[in-house]
């Protein structure tokens, strides 16, 4: 963007903001200098200013110019322009630094730096954060973070293509998202699936290609209530522990199933005995395998069964 | 996104909108000091400064809204009335530092009262942008971790030696040691004690659920100054050079490990992918291709391939006698 052109645009949000009365474009053009002489020209560039104002978050706003008038006019209300009036303590500036490093190299380290500026525009100054002996990060190390972040700001449906684990190639999927969540390190978006008409989760690093809209804004309606954090848990949580298992743990291992052992017997054989509870006979089998000869599964026979099973699909 | 060109425009005239109301707030304030709040040259800030000085508006009668003058090195606006405070946070903008501080009360700094009070005063000067934040969440996996957390903090501020009782789950083995307390780190969703191992004779990073004990000493910390913090927007677990590269063949059932740990190449062969990663300590590999099974295969090293078919075959002789 040209010198001339800053210019003429902060003289239109100086123009819009100063004005009582909304204008019509023909005065505006009389007063902001900088505008083409032809009426047309005139109109396409003044187009362009009012998308870029408004995209820079300016609240300008159109309504009827003057009584009986029927000319569209022009102006920005000053109270929905100005940010209102904030004071921090010294401990709340010291925790806004701090929230200021989390997106650090991440998609909205921008929006953060911006909102900063702001604040540090009306007074406030976030302290360096770096002597803290904190450090927070979220990583948007997924491309799809970006457009899905701005469809659930914007409320517009998507589609993209996705690629489920395991068996199966990629499918096209249309979705109405409700939310994007971190959960453990990885992005997760919830929301209800246009062609399955019901709610579901996509994991982030599994959708493949771009994102595209597939809808206007404010087309997409959250239903009242949702808990966007909840719906990510539930899909990816484990029930609870229920089940009891006995196992034969060699002395001086199995420190990962000690630490949630129910009961803990010493051998005199260089074994020990433990009980632990489980939810899962197959996903728990798997990990006794991982022990490999240091851990016997005794009971119950299904887990017995599944960690034989696992160690016997094993290549030689 | 718009493009590169379009984008510092869009930043010179927010920058321009923030940098009146940064003066007219602080009275008056030094052509140096704005300058490097700005993050700009001071040649460039005297050219905004002349910029916002030459604006002018022609109708009903030409008059100049800014007054303002830098002589001698010191700004001072006199006239500025209609852009005087700061514009509103635009959406993206208060979602940003309102979902960080939800993760920060979330984690760090748990019963935080600042925390609440930050969040508060700012969703209140956000207005309706602060709506749509709630819809982005950061969930800090703090398993075991809660009570661990409030004492890694105190060691930290404190500058005090720790004894840690740490576990391996890749190795199977519950460590003690001594470490002087770097940062706490939340990074990828977990928490972290950055330190220096003074067994070691490194910097190290401990996740805060694999802390079975840890006791403050009575002895000061000695980062010794050859300790290098981890640079966290690198990603926490970086290959080396001297690491072993493992191959693995994985069917359908051993797909999630090509998700859940970094690997460096990924090739996809019909329903089997083939993946390449780096460790400097095989041992977790070994652990991991028991668990799959039938679902992976280690194709290199041989001698890993090796221990886990000898791993699986002795414990299979366990459960036949």
């Amino acid at each position: 963007m040209s010198r001339r052109k800053t210019e003429r645009l902060l003289s239109l949000v100086v123009c819009l903001l100063s004005t009582r009365r909304a204008l019509t474009a023909a005065q505006i053009r009389a007063s902001v200098p900088g505008y083409p002489e032809s009426f047309e020209a005139f109109k396409r560039m003044f187009e362009r200013d009012k998308d870029e104002l408004r995209e820079l978050g300016i609240p300008l706003e159109t309504d009827s110019a003057s009584a009986g008038d029927e000319e569209t006019g022009y102006r920005i209300k000053r109270e929905a322009y100005e940010l209102p009036e904030i004071n921090l303590e010294p401990d709340e500036a010291a925790v806004l630094g701090l929230a200021g490093r989390v997106w650090r190299r991440a998609e909205l380290d921008g929006a953060a730096a911006g909102a900063l500026l702001k604040l540090r525009a009306a007074g406030i100054e976030a302290e360096d954060a770096s002597q803290l002996g904190i450090e927070p990060r979220v990583h948007t190390g997924e491309a799809s973070f970006g457009p899905l972040w701005e469809a659930v700001r914007d409320r517009r449906p998507v589609t993209f293509t996705y690629r489920a684990l395991g068996r199966g190639g990629p499918q096209q999927r249309r979705l109405e998202p409700w939310g994007v969540v971190n959960r453990h390190g990885r992005w997760y978006v919830a929301g209800h699936d246009l062609d399955r008409d019901a709610v579901r989760v996509f994991r982030l690093s599994r959708i493949e290609g771009t994102v595209s809209f597939s809808g206007p804004p404010r087309s997409v309606v959250v239903p009242p209530g949702t808990d966007v954090r909840e719906l990510v848990r539930d899909w990816d949580s484990d029930p609870p522990a229920h089940r009891a298992a006995r196992l034969r743990v060699r002395t001086g291992t199995g420190y990962g199933l000690r630490r949630g052992a129910l009961a803990e017997r010493p051998g005199a054989d260089g074994w020990d005995e433990i009980e632990v509870s489980f939810h899962e006979v197959d996903r728990f089998g798997d990990y006794l395998a991982s022990f490999g000869p240091s851990v016997i599964a005794l009971d119950p026979p299904d887990l017995r069964e599944a960690v034989i099973t696992r160690l016997k699909g094993v290549p030689q | 996104m718009s493009a590169p060109t379009a984008q510092t425009g869009t930043q010179r005239l927010q920058r321009l909108l923030a940098l009146v109301p940064y003066v007219i707030t602080r009275n008056v304030v030094g052509l140096a000091e704005t300058a490097s709040a700005f993050g700009v040259s001071e040649r460039e800030l005297v050219d905004d400064l002349n910029l916002l000085w030459c604006v002018e508006l022609r109708a009903p009668d030409p008059y100049c809204p800014i007054d303002l003058s830098y002589e001698g090195g010191e700004i001072v606006i006199s006239e500025a009335e209609s852009i005087a405070r700061p514009l509103r946070l635009a959406v993206d903008e208060a979602s940003a530092l309102l979902i960080a501080l939800r993760m920060l009360a979330e984690v760090a700094l748990p019963g935080s009262e600042a925390l609440t009070r930050t969040i508060a005063k700012l969703e209140a000067a956000a207005g309706e942008a602060a709506a749509v934040s709630n819809q982005v969440q950061v969930q800090v996996d703090r398993g075991r971790a809660d009570g661990v957390i409030g004492q890694v903090r105190d060691a930290v501020s404190q500058r005090r030696r720790i004894h840690l009782r740490y576990y391996v789950p890749g190795r199977d083995e519950a460590t003690e040691r001594d470490v002087d307390p770097m940062r706490l780190l939340v990074v990828e969703g977990r928490t972290y004690l950055e330190g220096w191992c003074r067994r070691a004779e490194g910097v190290r990073l401990f996740r805060l659920d694999r802390v079975h004990g840890l006791e403050m000493l009575d002895v000061p910390a000695e980062v010794p100054p050859e300790a290098e913090p981890v640079d966290v927007d690198q990603g926490l677990f970086r290959p080396s050079d001297q690491d072993v590269q493992v191959v693995l063949e994985l069917r359908p059932g051993g797909h999630w490990v090509a998700e859940y740990y970094p690997c460096e190449n990924i090739e996809r062969s019909g329903d089997d992918l083939r993946v390449t990663l780096r460790t400097p300590d095989t041992r977790w590999v070994r652990r991991l291709a028991l668990r799959l099974g039938e679902h992976a295969r280690v194709v290199a090293p041989t001698e890993l391939a090796a221990e886990v078919g000898a791993d699986a075959a002795a414990a299979l002789a366990q459960y036949a006698s």
